[in-house]
């Protein structure tokens, strides 16, 4: 009978022992990440592959999950930092380019304890010779280039290409002709920009039709810069212009001159020259920032005609306020074809048109879809964002 | 042939800088980087260009004793004193570093304040009720100009708080800021961009194609 | 007289804005600030950010709009000082480096931050576009050294630091158009999370990107680094000066409203 009693213990002793062992021995209850493929990265240069994987229920009590690469020897070491449950995407921008990448990405709980998924297929990184994200963009740019191009052609030798008057460029003539009467100096400022600037750029266009007039005039023309490459690209076109004008004579290259690249320093330079010297008209035509209200108003203070033109919208309303004309965004990169009246710069503007009608149209469409519940415009549109 | 090359040169760069924007390529963005580096490898050189006009200017007006001459030795002066100190020991030096701050600084903040003096006159000159467009100019400026500072809502709770409506309408004058700039403001400000956009690209195929060719000095 | 009022001599307007900035200097007064939902949502950004997480905070702006920035960035690196939250400070505008590296060293001080492991300051590199671009790949490829020339794998902070996958947000304070070159090469290429402080002269600009989403939080102006001074419930420059500002703005506002009363008193009198 004690024979009995002993054996029933140690069965239910060795029971209870099996039991704790085996429920120790388990296996976490949550299951690896599944699902888990190594990509190479579209539309990039080759340097990156994207690892994705389905997330493990929020439930199952992961607090995070790491990524494990294969190294040179075989072995796998983790990359980057502990992921957030939630994520199930992982890009490894740190590859070593033309070797193939393995990677398996590790679940972790609380406990530390960890679940590995299975290891993905080697993946070669290669880079992509289109960005087909930027497809949208592309067929956005080649619409407006064909209109702006067609338009170009169609206008090569049509004299007759409508443009509206745009009073601060009518008034170009004026503020030349007034600074002759007065035999005062011309004043030009360029603005900050660089020689890469768009505005800049218009803005170097109009100085090259302004130097045609004063050459003609004898007038005398400032240009104080603000940028050392400007500055030599400048001189070359003045004097270009006073030669083609047949005044080369008149031409002095000590009006165009390197003020400074400050900010402040320029406009106070530029300030300076405004009151000792008293021009009789002031452009300020290009890229400004807080110092167009410093220049202009110093200029109106001293009585100079003054036509401003910009493409930095938030400096319009202190250029408008304080000049007599402003060239208002793309008036400014008119100016040239204005200027010069030739067909197929004017066949341009006529092009740039268009490409307003195009927008617009797309505009008022995608509103239409809109309000009746279609978004396929807008998310397209976005997308070209 | 003088403005040929530069035109084909032009047209060259400004296509293939083009294309390297829609590909991601390790070679295609070798050449752009390439291309921006060599921009910017020229800069330097500008800058001693323009150094040594600089100083030819200051030169000149010193030796033909223009008005205020005096005043370009101070240009010198400036340009020594921080070359001097500025190339051997660095902007970490404490002599650079007591110059910037108790030079550059004061007066580069001195200019900017000046804003705020010339955004008064200017505002009082331009804000006058002449005609129906420049009233709305004067109401949206007032409210945008209140909106901004703590005392705009303060006037204005103070001026509801007289009506049934204080709850509902507390810091309008915020608000009306808000959605002045939220919606007639942006809508303008697209409107110009979109337009400055074409604008830019429009001169960019001038400029490609040679159509437009002044900033090369000259129409033909 | 009445002509005299319209055509007011412009000094007699500087010297009353003169008046309007000095007498509530020597008299401060303090005035309730409502909190603009840009502003917060940047402090909302930093507030739920993990203690160890970092962020850039880039010095774009000279000496000439300190008054405007320098509270801002103050604002800021108090509270991720506060949140232990690691900050990257750098700055693509030469003039911008004296005075970021001082900040960072002033407000680390008051706050028992530590160089080198609660902050760094890399100083200023040529060149927008590949500075951008090159820190999306690797940091230490742009910046090998930080600003007082140690190398920055030497830096303790940098260890867990190699490009924007460690950088949760970039803060841009800026004067000028950086802003909009850190959201087209850090925010399209790379998807980085991208807020700004800028001048009250350029807000407007900033509203396009904050409607798309393409800045997650904006502070304008010394209007908003008032703001973000309330909200870290440290109120200092910011404050003051909003206060002042104030003061500024009634005062245009009244002469613009007695210059249209002199306008129109005259333009009747002619009639």
């Amino acid at each position: 009978m004690i024979h009995n009693k002993t054996f029933v213990c140690i069965t239910a002793c060795l029971l209870i022992f099996l039991c704790g062992t085996y429920a120790f021995s388990q296996e976490p209850t949550f299951s690896p990440p599944t699902n888990v493929t190594a990509k190479d990265t579209p539309n990039d240069d080759g340097s990156s592959i994207t690892v994705t994987w389905d997330a493990v229920p929020e439930d199952s009590g992961i607090t995070g999950y790491k990524i494990l690469r294969n190294t040179n020897s075989g072995e796998f070491e983790e990359i980057g930092k502990q992921l957030e449950p939630t994520a199930t995407q992982f890009k490894d921008s740190n590859i070593e380019k033309g070797k193939t990448h393995a990677y398996y990405v590790q679940a972790i709980t609380d406990s530390e304890t960890v679940v590995n998924s299975q290891q993905t297929e080697g993946v070669l990184a290669t880079g992509q010779w289109f960005h087909t994200g930027k497809s949208q963009l592309f067929i956005a740019m080649i619409i407006l280039c064909a209109a702006i191009l067609g338009s170009i052609y169609l206008s090569r030798n049509n004299q007759d290409v409508f443009v509206r008057r745009i009073p601060g460029l009518e008034a170009v003539d004026e503020a030349i002709g007034r600074a002759t009467e007065m035999g005062r100096s011309i004043l030009y400022v360029l603005g900050l920009g660089g020689v890469s600037g768009p505005a800049t750029i218009a803005s170097m266009t109009i100085l090259g039709q302004v130097a045609r007039r004063t050459a003609d005039y004898e007038t005398t023309l400032r240009v104080p810069c603000n940028d050392p490459i400007v500055l030599n690209v400048v001189r070359e076109m003045v004097k270009a212009s006073y030669l083609d004008e047949g005044r080369p004579d008149a031409y002095s290259e000590e009006d165009i001159f390197f003020l400074t690249d400050s900010q402040f320093a320029y406009a106070a330079g530029v300030d300076g020259m405004m009151l000792r010297e008293k021009p009789a008209a002031i452009f300020l035509q290009g890229t400004f920032y807080a110092e167009s209200l410093i220049l202009a108003e110093t200029g109106n203070s001293i009585g100079a005609i003054q036509i401003a033109g910009t493409d930095s919208e938030h400096q319009l309303p202190f250029l408008i306020t304080a000049c007599d004309y402003t060239l208002i965004g793309e008036e400014l990169y008119a100016a040239s074809a204005y200027l010069s009246k030739e067909p197929m710069q004017l066949g341009s503007l006529r092009g740039q048109d268009w490409g307003k009608v195009l927008i617009f149209l797309t505009i008022v469409f995608g509103v239409l879809l809109e309000l009746f519940g279609v978004n396929w415009i807008t998310t397209f549109l976005q997308r070209v964002g | 042939m003088k403005r040929q090359i530069p035109l084909i040169l032009c047209f060259l760069f400004g296509v293939v800088m083009l294309l390297t924007q829609f590909s991601p390529h390790s070679y295609s963005q070798g050449v752009y980087e390439e291309v921006l580096n060599w921009a910017r490898i020229i800069t330097p050189f500008a800058l001693i260009f323009s150094t040594i006009t600089l100083l030819q200017t200051h030169i000149t007006r010193i030796r033909r004793r223009t008005e205020h001459w005096q005043y370009s030795f101070i240009v010198f002066v400036g340009i020594a004193v921080m070359v001097i100190i500025g190339i051997p020991y660095g902007p970490q030096h404490p002599w650079f570093e007591w110059l910037f701050n108790n030079v550059q600084l004061p007066m580069d903040a001195t200019m900017f304040s000046l804003l705020a003096f010339f955004i008064a006159s200017a505002a009082y000159r331009a804000f006058r009720a002449r005609n129906v467009e420049a009233s709305l100019l004067l109401i949206t400026a007032v409210i945008v100009m209140l909106g901004n500072v703590p005392v705009g809502d303060l006037i204005w709770n103070r001026l509801i708080s007289l009506t049934p409506w204080s709850e509902t309408f507390a810091d309008g004058s915020s608000w009306m800021k808000q959605w002045i700039l939220d919606n007639p403001n942006l809508s303008a400000r697209r409107g110009i961009i979109l337009g400055v956009s074409l604008g830019v690209i429009s001169q960019s195929i001038r400029i490609i194609l040679g159509i437009e060719r002044s900033y090369l000095g000259g129409g033909d | 007289m009445l002509t005299k009022l319209v055509n007011m001599d412009r000094r007699i307007v500087f010297i009353l804005v003169a008046l309007a900035v000095i007498i509530p200097m020597m008299f401060p007064i303090s005035l309730p600030i409502s909190i603009s939902k840009p502003t917060e949502d940047l402090y909302n950004f930093i507030d739920g950010l993990e203690e160890g997480s970092a962020i850039m905070l880039v010095f774009d702006y000279g000496p000439s709009s300190l008054a405007e920035l320098n509270p801002m960035a103050k604002a800021i690196l108090k509270q991720c000082f506060e949140k232990d939250i690691k900050v990257v400070g750098l700055t693509l505008y030469a003039v911008g480096t004296t005075m970021g590296s001082d900040l960072m060293k002033g407000v680390a001080e008051e706050k028992g931050a530590v160089y080198g492991e609660d902050y760094v300051f890399l100083g200023f590199r040529p060149g927008i576009e590949l500075v951008i671009l090159g820190m999306g790949t690797d940091i230490s490829s742009i910046y090998e050294k930080d600003y007082y020339e140690t190398p920055i794998v030497e830096l303790p902070m940098m260890s867990n630091i190699k490009n924007y996958d460690q950088i949760e947000l970039i803060v841009d304070l800026a004067s000028g158009n950086l802003t909009e070159s850190w959201i087209r090469f850090a925010n399209v290429q790379f998807n980085q999370q991208i807020a700004a402080g800028v001048t009250g002269v350029i807000i407007s600009q900033m509203y396009p990107y904050l409607q798309t989403g393409q800045l997650i939080g904006l502070i304008s102006g010394i209007a908003g680094a008032a703001e973000y001074e309330n909200l870290i419930e440290d109120p200092a420059k910011g404050v003051l000066w909003i206060n002042i500002e104030s003061f500024v703005h009634l005062l245009i506002v009244l002469l613009v409203i007695i210059g249209n009363i002199a306008f129109f008193v005259q333009r009747k009198q002619e009639e």
